[in-house]
């Protein structure tokens, strides 16, 4: 087994004296993870995942990317591996054209501008914006600019996306698209770590779940184990899925369905006429 | 008192840059419901909530076709003031509703009271009670900016509530906040509602929705595809998922395995939690 692409050891994070954002933070990722970070705003998500690529730095401890320690290494070493998305896409698109965007990134890892062009192209065909490529950012509407501020970072290739809060702002199809999305960087070998607040996109495209309040790892365990820990999320003020309530709340199935899909599948054979 | 405060009647409008985002809608809101608007981005929800107080086609000017009467006055015929004081809208990030000026919680919401001109007295008296009815009650002297995105949400509805409006527009209210968040703004609107609030609210949050719309449009394209009372409207679950909109799970759950649990399909299906719970424990006696 390889070491983990993310180590994050004892880490606390002062951004005042009085202002303590986390408190003692042990996590291991794995490449190849896709998981999810859940908890209110202000219960230290984004401060942890800002530590993953140094952009923030640990007051105290130690965080691993891909080997490197973040409080070292320069920051520009470490985003080429772990990539972030911010949740505004306001926050990071800054240049005229769609390709020039997403051409930003690969252009500082000084590539070759034939090496540019193939990851601009890929990364608008991963996203599903070809075409759009002499277009002006700001001429997308707002779920295209999110999948372009993806796109922007795929370019670069990294091994660790992180997503902050993808779906806020966004409508169901909107949320599906990234999901999928999550899903297919996922299959291409990417660790995917996406911050959420969308109970119902968690259980369609996680595995793991890392569940955080006031600074503190809750609970962190597969996306069955923490959707149906009632109790724990009841804490941190988080609804489960709606199929999940239902289930918890009839008692009647063994099976931990997540899904309105796994939901039928399970009640439909029970409902079989024998 | 009018029985529908809120009248609109074959509405097309275009914004001077983008055609038809109104097609023909027409619909009533009786005195003391709530009006839920679904529908994807871009479907029109926003400028359908901007007509109801002038601002849509007054201040973005394009043009408009139909007709709309908000406690009895036709928009065309009124200044988006006067309309105001009937029509309170509370915007999708609280942070465009704030003043930027006021440095206190009741500063905050005797602002506009004050700008339309209201006794000393009485803006005491209207402060007070808005900032009760939204539970901020206690955070009188706390800074607007120093509060959570649930309370700062909670703080542009009293703010809208303060000038007592016959009818309040509530734009995505929910959207940028957390799940603490959204269920304090839900429980505020719950409440009003319960006393007798006129309330038209645009929501991606459908399961919540639920729980208190009484009536429901969903819009698609600039056009209303979708029109009734809110459990017909949640079960029309093939016509929301072609628009591209979740209708609640246990909606969904019910109308995938209707066969199975043999309901026809001019039935209606749960639309909340409770009631899916009703139904599945039956099932499962």
């Amino acid at each position: 087994m390889s070491d983990p692409i993310i180590k994050v050891e004892d880490v606390w994070f002062q951004y005042s004296p009085e202002v303590v954002a986390l408190k003692d933070i042990n996590l291991e990722i794995n490449t190849g993870e896709i998981l999810a970070l859940i908890g209110q705003n202000g219960g230290g998500k984004t401060t942890l995942a800002k530590h993953f690529n140094g952009l923030l730095k640990p007051t105290k401890g130690r965080v691993l990317a891909a080997g490197m320690d973040t409080k070292e290494t320069p920051t520009h070493m470490i985003v080429s591996k772990v990539g972030y998305v911010f949740q505004n896409p306001a926050h990071q698109i800054f240049m005229s054209t769609v390709y020039e965007e997403v051409a930003y990134g690969p252009r500082n890892l000084e590539l070759s501008e034939e090496e540019v062009d193939k990851r601009v192209k890929e990364a608008l065909r991963v996203v599903g914006l070809e075409g759009t490529e002499e277009m002006h950012p700001y001429d997308l509407d707002y779920g295209k600019r999110k999948l372009l501020t993806v796109a922007s970072i795929l370019s670069m290739d990294p091994e660790v996306f992180v997503l902050d809060e993808p779906t806020t702002g966004q409508d169901h199809v909107g949320r599906r698209v990234l999901s999928d999305l999550c899903i297919k960087l996922n299959k291409e070998g990417k660790t995917v770590v996406v911050i959420t607040h969308d109970m119902r996109f968690v259980a369609r495209t996680v595995k793991r779940v890392v569940l955080m309040a006031d600074g503190r790892i809750l609970k962190d365990g597969s996306v069955e184990d923490v959707l149906y820990d009632y109790e724990t999320l009841r804490k941190a003020f988080i609804r489960p899925p709606q199929v999940v309530e239902l289930n918890l709340r009839l008692g009647r199935f063994p099976e931990r369905f997540l899904t309105v899909n796994e939901a039928a599948e399970v009640i439909r054979n029970v409902l079989k006429p024998r | 008192m009018e029985e529908y405060p809120v009248i609109v009647e074959d509405v097309t409008y275009s914004y001077p840059t983008k055609e038809n985002v109104l097609k023909h809608i027409s619909f009533k809101v009786k005195r003391g419901e709530v009006l839920g608007i679904i529908g994807p981005n871009g479907a029109g929800k926003t400028t359908l909530c901007l007509s109801l107080n002038g601002i849509v086609p007054q201040f973005f000017g394009g043009r408009m076709s139909g007709r709309v009467i908000v406690a009895g006055m036709d928009t065309l015929e009124h200044t988006i003031a006067e309309l105001s004081t009937k029509v309170g809208i509370v915007f999708q990030d609280p942070l465009d509703q704030l003043s930027g000026v006021a440095t206190t919680l009741e500063e905050e919401v005797a602002f506009g009271l004050a700008m339309l001109g209201f006794p000393k007295e009485e803006i005491d008296k209207r402060v007070k009670k808005a900032i009760e009815t939204v539970g901020l009650k206690g955070l009188e002297g706390r800074s607007p900016y120093e509060l959570s995105g649930g309370q700062q949400q909670r703080l542009a509805i009293a703010t809208v509530l303060a000038v007592k409006p016959e009818i309040l527009v509530l734009d995505e209210p929910t959207a940028q906040l957390d799940p603490i968040g959204k269920f304090e703004v839900f429980e505020t609107i719950k409440e009003l509602a319960a006393g007798g609030q006129t309330i038209i609210v645009a929501e991606h949050e459908i399961e919540e929705l639920a729980t208190f719309a009484d009536e429901i449009i969903a819009l698609y394209d600039g056009e209303m595809v979708l029109k009734g009372q809110g459990k017909r409207v949640l079960s029309s679950v093939e016509k929301l998922k072609e628009i591209g909109v979740d209708p609640p799970s246990v909606t969904e759950l019910t109308y995938v395995l209707r066969n199975e649990l043999k309901i026809s399909q001019q039935e209606e299906y749960p639309i909340t939690l409770d009631e899916a719970v009703k139904l599945y424990g039956e099932v499962f006696k």
